[in-house]
């Protein structure tokens, strides 16, 4: 059997869209440096929030692609996830509990292992444009957070 | 979403990204990361596998809980039991499909000039 490796998905991408025709090969952000926040509670004591590519299975999150901020309950029965990169061919995302984890973290939180679940999670585009992540969708999420009073984040991209 | 990961970072919101794509993580950067090797789409294990899921996110937890300094990353010691060659067959381009998916970069962007005039704020996914 084939040793397993890490798929390497930008050169992959990279391959794939050149194929497609386009000339211009998508630039991920690069840093040398990396921030740190240290917690500043214990897990028992927080209250975590949630982010995820994935966006809501309604009307508008079907139609739209941007941020959206939605009550963690009643845990969503399905998502909207066509057009996101994820690999169809071998695997599905109806089940939701595979990528996003609202009804695991509200177990651990009804036996004590985090303070609570956030009374909203978010869905964020991955957006071509790294200007719209930094400067209108991040600073979004930390305002939608602080109003909830999030001590820690968890982010599941697909 | 790394980028979403080092503004909430900066913030003073600490976080922890858990996902499947080791390469475009590490390239950006993030100050936690708990590697699952599963095909993009399910990040936290098989899907209806709910204790492995469980276990995904206490692993993400604990990673959030310890981690002492940037870049800290973990690896899920599971793996994806259905198809063997998943590594391969992600997006690959072959002799079999380059044709298609230059018929279907044409298409893609015929729409996206199309949509650019009734919804010009419709962004363009990108994984």
């Amino acid at each position: 059997m084939k040793t397993p490796y890490d798929v390497p998905y930008m050169e992959r991408t990279r391959l794939y869209y050149e194929a497609q025709g386009y000339t211009t090969p998508y630039q991920w952000a690069h840093h040398e440096d990396t921030p740190f926040s240290k917690l500043t509670k214990s897990l028992p004591q927080s209250r975590v929030g949630l982010i995820t590519t994935a966006m809501p299975d309604t009307e508008q999150g079907r139609a739209e692609r941007k941020l959206y901020s939605t009550p963690s309950r009643p845990v969503p029965d399905s998502m909207f996830t066509l057009g996101l990169s994820w690999h169809d061919t071998v695997t599905h995302t109806r089940d939701v509990g595979s990528f996003l984890p609202i009804e695991a973290l509200l177990t651990i939180e009804s036996e004590g292992g985090i303070g609570s679940l956030a009374s909203h999670y978010q869905s964020v585009p991955t957006a071509y444009s790294q200007r719209q992540t930094i400067e209108e969708d991040a600073p979004a999420i930390v305002d939608l957070m602080n109003k909830d009073e999030v001590d820690v984040a968890i982010l599941v991209p697909l | 979403m790394s980028l979403v990961a080092r503004y909430l970072e900066n913030s003073g919101i600490p976080t922890v990204v858990v996902g499947s794509a080791l390469d475009i993580i590490e390239h950006v950067g993030v100050p936690r990361y708990l590697h699952t090797d599963f095909p993009l789409g399910n990040p936290l294990g098989t899907p209806y596998d709910r204790e492995m899921q469980r276990q995904h996110v206490d692993m993400a937890l604990d990673l959030l809980d310890k981690a002492s300094q940037a870049n800290a990353v973990s690896r899920s010691p599971f793996s994806w039991q259905g198809d063997a060659g998943w590594r391969d067959d992600y997006s690959r381009v072959t002799d079999a499909n380059r044709a298609a998916l230059a018929a279907a970069g044409e298409a893609r962007r015929a729409k996206q000039r199309a949509m650019k005039k009734t919804n010009p704020k419709q962004q363009i996914p990108m994984p």
